[in-house]
């Protein structure tokens, strides 16, 4: 009996995707872009589980290799640098000045400072979590450890 | 090719922990989301949609910051989630390479994890790159993330179903007050797992679980901080450093399209500018000869931006009663400017409030070009694109 749910709700689902997918079909100004629609949505896909994914996991790997100190250094590094590829992620556009007719078209401003802002905040997660290693291991020296 | 994974805190109880947060705030973005197409009234994009209409009801006027609202949760949740869906991702990604499963149902459920994982990259894809004004995808952004909305809602739903009771089973597995009193050097892995999220031979943490939990907060309250000035005024709007809106020129407040790129010639919003009402033709001075109302309502745009500003100018009832329809069952906005956005739909309930305006000034000022010189729509709770600007023409239907 739980697999004949199972199953149902699966085949319902799938069935409520392929239904939604038929909204493209009915609007024929749609149909050119099919090929494009599905090549980003299987392109997210691939991208962030066979690019992303290994990117930043050969990339944690890499600390590893950071001299051992008393105070790891690991967490140090490993925060400033995934805000930096956060936040280059979620506001890439501004970043690289990608689109900005239309920014300019849409705001009446471009997109000028966006990149140094980006590299300022970059800089300021990186001197923070600096200073908070300095700060545990001036304190580790002070307590004698 | 055998994968050893490394990571010692990866298991069940984390990876529901972000599943928990997940299950309570996707529900919202998709039913904010949702409200933005019905918000949009008659005329929503894509059009035709089958059997996956929403329900048609007038989009209400009050409170006037509604659509300010939803909109803005919709935009700001979905981006301040990002941390989590990675981190969820990263989680389960173990799974991705275990061998299929013989058993066609199991192998038929792993395949609609593609509508799961596939919608909501999708959906934060399109989503960042709409509110950032870069269409490099060249599609119909609409239809895309409407289509793409359903597709990932269909894997949602099935997912929950099957996984509720494991995640249930799995936050019962430890508790959370005592994880998040265990330090790095009192962290081990969970016990092996069904699932196989448990790595067998894990190398020494470097974190903590509250540490990663942190992690992903942090992210999530970095997002936050970056984001939520779109939706203020003031000096905090610069605070969204990184996006569109947190910039505005001096002394101005944000627009939707400039004038510019309207491409209107300026004679056309000039001396010989009139307002249409079908029987009755206005100029700008008859206009504002008219009795003026002053209302402080916001603009809250698609994109999650909103901003509250004082606007002045003559009732839409007022007008409609000038026109000979004091009982308007809707109205028709025309704009000078041609285009997809250039006829707004109104329905009574937009037409008769009493802050519904064809506005003239804002804050005290005649209206710029930018804002829509010589007169524009601003109804409480609209969606900003359907404020129309440089208005022509204005049909009360009976």
């Amino acid at each position: 009996m739980r697999t004949v749910a199972r199953a149902a709700g699966l085949l319902g689902c799938v069935a409520l995707a392929g239904y939604a997918a038929t909204i493209i079909l009915r609007d024929p100004t749609l149909h050119p872009s099919i090929p494009g629609m599905l090549i980003w949505f299987v392109g997210a896909l691939l991208l962030h589980d066979l690019v992303l994914f290994p990117l930043y996991a050969a990339a944690d790997r890499a600390l590893t290799l950071l001299p051992a100190t008393r105070v790891p250094l690991v967490n140090h590094v490993r925060l400033p640098l995934l805000g930096a590829g956060l936040t280059f992620l979620v506001y890439l556009p501004g970043i690289v000045r990608q689109g900005e007719p239309v920014v300019l078209g849409a705001s009446g401003l471009g997109q000028a400072p966006f990149l140094a802002r980006w590299l300022w905040l970059v800089l300021a997660m990186t001197a923070v979590s600096a200073l908070v290693w300095v700060v545990r291991v001036t304190r580790r020296s002070a307590a004698g450890g | 090719m055998r994968i050893r994974w490394r990571s010692p805190i990866r298991g069940p109880w984390l990876t529901s922990v972000f599943g928990l947060v997940l299950l309570c705030a996707l529900p919202v973005v998709i039913v904010t989301g949702l409200l933005d197409r019905v918000a949009y009234g008659s005329a929503p994009i894509p059009a035709d949609v089958g059997g996956l209409h929403l329900p048609r009801f007038d989009w209400p006027t009050r409170p006037a910051w509604l659509f300010r609202l939803t909109q803005g949760l919709h935009v700001g949740l979905g981006i301040v989630l990002v941390p989590v869906v990675l981190a969820k991702l990263w989680s389960v990604i173990p799974k991705l390479f275990t061998r299929p499963d013989r058993n066609l149902l199991k192998l038929a459920e792993r395949a609609t994890l593609v509508l799961l994982v596939g919608g909501i990259l999708f959906e934060i894809v399109t989503g960042l790159l709409n509110i950032q004004y870069d269409y490099v995808f060249g599609f119909s952004f609409y239809a895309a993330h409407y289509v793409g909305a359903w597709v990932f809602i269909a894997g949602f739903v099935l997912h929950v179903a099957f996984k509720l009771p494991t995640m249930v089973r799995s936050l019962r597995s430890r508790s959370l007050r005592t994880e998040l009193r265990t330090p790095l050097a009192g962290t081990v892995p969970e016990p092996p797992d069904e699932g196989g999220l448990v790595a067998p031979e894990p190398d020494p943490p470097t974190m903590s679980r509250r540490g990663a939990l942190a992690l992903v907060g942090g992210g999530t309250l970095l997002l936050a901080g970056l984001t939520v000035g779109q939706t203020l005024d003031g000096p905090l709007r610069s605070t969204a450093l990184l996006l569109p809106r947190g910039r505005t020129a001096p002394g101005d407040f944000p627009v939707n399209r400039t004038f510019v790129a309207s491409g209107i010639s300026p004679g056309a919003v000039g001396e010989s500018w009139h307002l249409d009402l079908g029987t009755v033709q206005l100029t700008r001075d008859e206009l504002a000869a008219l009795p003026q109302h002053t209302a402080d309502l916001p603009i809250a745009c698609v994109e999650g931006w909103s901003t509250q500003q004082t606007w002045s100018g003559v009732r839409l009832r007022d007008l409609a009663a000038l026109a000979g329809v004091p009982e308007p069952s809707g109205a028709s906005v025309r704009s000078v400017e041609e285009g997809p956005f250039a006829q707004a739909p109104l329905t009574a309930g937009q037409v008769l409030h009493p802050d519904s305006l064809l506005a003239l000034r804002v804050n005290g000022s005649d209206l710029t070009r930018d804002h829509g010189y010589p007169a524009r729509v601003i109804v409480p709770a609209l969606p900003g694109v359907h404020c129309t600007k440089w208005v022509a023409a204005i049909g009360f239907a009976r």
